[in-house]
């Protein structure tokens, strides 16, 4: 792959921080990072309030993604890593993180976030991540009672879109809206294999296919099989879409149709999912430490 | 009596002309976008290279993923049942047919007479197939030719630890990245195929002697990482690629006569 | 907590279900020793329980690694669910 056409598949970083609120002396300062194996990001939450976070690409090295993705957050805030009272590290690299307290795995943070997100009647969370698709059920405290995650397979992730992206030339952040301008939806793409599903694509352009209705083909094929997986755990109300997925409108409204159900939405980043349940155990953690050591 | 084979594979479409139980000519041609198309365009290849007329041809049976979409067809018959009966018919003491193409792997349990026992089919994913080392060969920028018997230089067990073909691909750069010899990269890829494909036969039982048949049998890395992985040296029979076409034409001389 | 293990992939779908609220109460663990292919391991989870998991090794091959007890034809049942008191423990496949 040459440097020109990996650009098709890459998003912007960025990072935010309420200025409306003052940190300094806070009794909690907490932090969830989530390092992910394409996206990585720091959460810090103030007294069990969102404060500040940040969303980058992960690095090659975990701790060194790690660091920065908490220094990014912070940056601008006055606070200084040393603040922050416990973290907690999640996520695929969630054991590399230097500065961690505990690891805890990103089921139980995502659904210690999702319920932060969307309310304690959230029952149903699939996250969509860069190389895994995850589906959560979990109860009003945000205890995870049934879960499933996949990260066999590329078809069902980011990765599985970025090498569609990557075929028809296409940014990551544009697939979605593309394939939804579509005048009619074409029947999904059959195969399920990404590698299989490739040449599909190819085929289906050399037959004068637009590449709009192609990606609306894939879109429509990968709504279906994060559905089989979602049947698995059993999709109940209420029901939200986390991850980098979920800001793809190709996918996410293709999903909702076939499951009759409407994802709540949030106020929140749907990326920080997992770093901010993260941040929310921490904010647990410490409390709980601090009643033992009196 | 003249019979013809077609099978109708995802990448070639093979056939074989028999008459009185010798193959008279084969063909292969590209499936491409039109599989019926190029099917017509085989047939006619290997009729002309047998010397007959296509008129002359009493019965052609068809196999292989799409069987169902060959031209001119009396009947069709399974990738199961053409391996099995093909292998068998060259090679008597078989008892263990693999049959590994492009997008799916078999293992199948046969009786001297080619009667199938028993198989296992690995399909619909990249993993445990031919597509696999196909992708692997593309991420290492090498021909897929050449990345086969690189791994015979290999003497190196590295393990893959993505099982996904996507996956693999990163796992594979990254292996460059860190100045892996690609001939250690190449036999780590063919052992992962195999290790998948092993474990899938010996659900099925494996009975000596073993057959590999299929495009993949054409890959000498293939062949020793599966040989390895069986503990036991596996035979390639003579065109392997033409083994399902030739069990078609050899259950198309049965059902004419029946 | 019900525990989904395995994946989906274009061949089919291949799950081990462990219901580790069930564990919490089990002394025995004996899915751990009955496992031919050693896939089961004791962890103590995100909620401070002690329950049974499949090794993350084994996670994304369980499809090959429960192979040799799952022959296509005469096929016994199960170690891993045999061994459970609680049956806990479910195959999807």
């Amino acid at each position: 792959m040459t440097t020109a056409t990996k650009e098709y598949w890459r998003w912007k970083e960025y990072n935010w921080h309420d200025e409306t609120m003052d940190p300094k002396g806070a009794d909690t300062i907490t932090a969830g990072v989530d390092i992910g194996s394409v996206s990585s990001q720091a959460v810090v939450m103030v007294n069990g309030e969102l404060y500040a976070y940040s969303n980058m690409r992960t690095g090659s090295d975990s701790p060194d993604s790690a660091r920065k993705a908490m220094n990014w957050a912070l940056e601008g805030t006055g606070l200084k890593p040393d603040d922050i009272h416990y973290t907690v590290g999640t996520g695929y690299g969630r054991v590399n993180v230097p500065f961690a307290d505990r690891a805890i795995t990103e089921i139980a943070c995502h659904a210690r976030g999702g319920n932060m997100m969307y309310g304690s009647t959230v029952r149903t969370i699939l996250d969509m991540g860069g190389q895994d698709c995850k589906a959560i059920h979990c109860d009003e405290r945000g205890k995870v009672t049934n879960f499933l995650m996949n990260d066999k397979c590329a078809a069902g992730t980011g990765r599985g879109m970025e090498v569609f992206a990557d075929l028809l030339n296409v940014s990551i952040e544009d697939v979605g809206d593309l394939s939804l301008a579509v005048d009619e939806e074409p029947p999904p793409v059959s195969s399920t294999c990404v590698v299989f599903a490739k040449s599909e694509a190819s085929s289906l352009l050399r037959e004068g296919w637009s590449t709009n209705r192609v990606l609306a083909a894939y879109c429509s094929a990968m709504a279906h099989r994060v559905v089989s997986l979602l049947e698995r755990i059993g999709v109940e109300k209420d029901f939200a879409i986390t991850g980098g997925i979920a800001k793809n409108s190709g996918v996410a409204t293709r999903l909702e149709k076939e499951l009759n159900l409407v994802s709540l939405k949030s106020k929140y980043d749907t990326q920080i999912a997992g770093a901010l349940g993260g941040a929310l155990f921490a904010k647990a953690l410490v409390e709980k430490q601090r009643k033992k050591g009196g | 009596m003249t019979t013809a084979g077609i099978d109708m594979g995802a990448k070639y479409i093979k056939v074989v002309i028999l008459k009185d139980g010798q193959v008279l000519s084969k063909a292969m041609v590209a499936t491409g976008f039109e599989p019926a198309v190029s099917a017509q365009k085989c047939l006619e290849e290997a009729v002309q290279g047998a010397g007959v007329e296509l008129s002359a041809v009493d019965h052609i049976t068809s196999t292989g993923a799409g069987r169902k979409a060959a031209p001119g067809i009396h009947s069709d018959i399974t990738d199961v049942g053409a391996a099995a009966r093909g292998t068998t018919h060259l090679h008597q003491e078989v008892r263990t047919v693999i049959d590994v193409g492009a997008e799916e792997g078999r293992g199948i349990k046969v009786e001297a007479d080619g009667k199938v026992v028993d198989f296992a089919v690995n399909e619909k994913c990249a993993a445990g197939a031919g597509a696999f080392a196909e992708a692997m060969s593309r991420a290492l920028e090498v021909s897929l030719e050449d990345f086969g018997q690189l791994s015979l230089k290999s003497e190196k067990t590295i393990p893959m630890n993505a099982q996904c073909a996507v996956f693999a691909e990163s796992e594979v750069v990254s292996l460059v990245h860190a100045k892996t010899p690609k001939h250690d990269i190449s036999r780590a890829v063919h052992d992962a195929i195999a290790s998948r494909i092993v474990s899938m036969v010996r659900r099925v039982g494996i009975n000596k002697e073993v057959a590999l048949v299929g495009g993949v049998s054409h890959n000498p890395g293939f062949v020793d990482a599966l040989s390895r992985g069986l503990e036991t040296q596996v035979l390639v029979p003579e065109n392997p690629e033409y083994i399902g076409a030739l069990g078609a034409a050899l259950v198309a001389e049965e059902r004419a006569k029946s | 907590m019900k525990a989904n293990y395995g994946y989906l992939d274009g061949s089919g779908e291949y799950f081990i279900t462990i219901d580790t609220d069930h564990c919490t109460e089990c002394t025995e663990h004996g899915c751990v020793a009955a496992c031919p292919a050693g896939l089961f391991e004791i962890i103590v989870d995100d909620y401070d329980d002690e329950v049974a998991a499949i090794k993350e090794e084994h996670r994304k091959k369980v499809k090959y690694d429960c192979g040799p007890c799952k022959p296509v034809t005469d096929r016994p049942p199960l170690p891993c669910i045999a061994a459970c008191p609680a049956d806990a423990i479910t195959h999807s496949w």
